[in-house]
């Protein structure tokens, strides 16, 4: 009997992030042109399993996801019972930038989904000059609030099954059970009040649409691929902000929902790899 | 479709575990035509058809007969697979105790998508 055993390593960062102390979790595998991926709101870096576990992107990419603070491994900083945790459009880049340069990175390549594939926009925006490139997979510039949100972090209901069963309907019923419901534990494991505070960002406060025409691709070049059947970041959501940004470039993901990298890691597997060797053929 | 719930639901534990909390009557309306479901335990204990008069019920669910249509097809469409699909363009509409309804919206959507099973 031989045990497979994934070639990921995970490890712990020390690094200050907007002036708090934090021990942040990172998993990476491969060598190569950095590729730091961003996950979902309320989920983590597990969602990436499967691009880091491919050997025809990790001969050429080295591919890291760290879990943001609060989620996954990443423990929320000190004194976290004394405040409501709410992400912001400046935060978040602030963090990024500061997870890549605490990583040593070197012009990496980022690539967010959802809440990571509206942040690569505002990336775009502040540190184009820095980055190799962005893709955004489900990015749209602004989501306006068709649920109340409150709901997943309220006493009275269960946060973990609520978040679950919010996740589970933004997939493509095309993809595989096993991988689904996977997606749908990693929100089911989310601390109180996370997934709220992520969707503060995503619906209330990190509205960019007014901002993403002065986006210059000719600087950092920007990929978008968004699954048919994400409700959240449709592909009218991403077709609508690209039609404003000029030279991104689109692709629709026939068959994928809200989270293509976990939900169907075959099937997106097959989008991402002609976009990632693009990258490695086309940027310096 | 929606006649058959009971028989989908009770027989599949799968999603009758979802519900083990659940002890509550809510209405489900297709276009014009009302359905009372009663609920003990994850077991649906009847669905009732209207028109009824003065009953209670903890929430509703509420779409055009056109919308649960395209919702039961076997595998839908983009954009008909999910409750919060149609509750983004305002197909469906929710009322009621919206606490109960998202204490066990992982059971509800399940329920209600159960008759996809009967689907050509």
């Amino acid at each position: 009997m031989s045990t497979r055993i994934e070639g990921i390593v995970g490890r712990y960062a020390h690094i200050e992030i907007d002036g708090k102390p934090h021990r942040l979790y990172f998993e990476e595998a491969g060598q190569g042109i950095p590729l730091l991926c961003l996950h979902t709101a309320g989920s983590d870096g597990r969602q990436f399993r499967a691009v880091l576990n491919d050997p025809l992107i990790t001969r050429h990419f080295r591919v890291l996801a760290f879990d943001m603070p609060w989620h996954g491994k990443s423990s929320p900083p000190a004194g976290w019972e004394k405040e409501d945790y709410k992400l912001t459009t400046g935060a978040y880049t602030d963090q990024i930038m500061t997870v890549a340069r605490a990583l040593g990175l070197e012009r990496p390549v980022v690539m967010g989904c959802s809440i990571g594939g509206r942040i690569v926009l505002d990336l775009a925006l502040k540190h184009a000059a820095d980055l190799r490139a962005l893709v955004g997979l489900q990015s749209a510039a602004y989501v306006e609030r068709y649920y109340e949100s409150a709901w997943l972090n309220h006493a009275e209901v269960h946060g973990g099954q609520a978040c679950g069963a919010i996740a589970y309907g933004l997939m493509s019923p095309l993809s595989p059970d096993v991988d689904r419901w996977e997606t749908v534990w990693h929100y089911m494991q989310g601390g109180p009040g996370v997934f709220t505070g992520d969707l503060f960002f995503y619906q209330v406060e990190g509205d960019i649409r007014a901002r993403i025409g002065a986006i210059d691709t000719a600087v950092c070049p920007l990929y978008m691929l968004t699954g048919e059947y994400d409700y959240s970041a449709a592909p009218h959501d991403t077709e609508a902000a690209a039609a404003r940004i000029k030279g991104a470039r689109v692709t629709i993901m026939q068959g994928l929902g809200h989270f293509p990298m976990s939900e169907n890691p075959d099937a997106f597997l097959d989008y991402l790899r002609p976009v990632l060797e693009e990258i490695r053929s086309s940027t310096k | 479709m929606i006649e058959r719930i009971a028989e989908l639901v009770n027989t599949d534990p799968a999603i009758m575990r979802w519900g083990r909390h659940l002890n509550d009557a809510f209405m489900v309306e297709v276009g014009g035509d009302q359905y009372l479901l009663t609920v003990r335990a994850g077991r649906v204990e009847a669905v009732e058809k209207g028109p009824l008069v003065q009953r209670a019920w903890r929430f509703a669910i509420r779409a055009r007969a056109d919308c649960w249509e395209k919702f039961w097809q076997k595998v839908p469409a983009p954009g008909w697979h999910d409750l919060f699909a149609l509750l983004r363009r305002g197909d469906v509409a929710f009322e009621g105790d919206q606490r109960v309804l998202m204490s066990h919206l992982m059971y509800l959507k399940l329920l209600l998508a159960s008759p996809r099973k009967l689907a050509p």
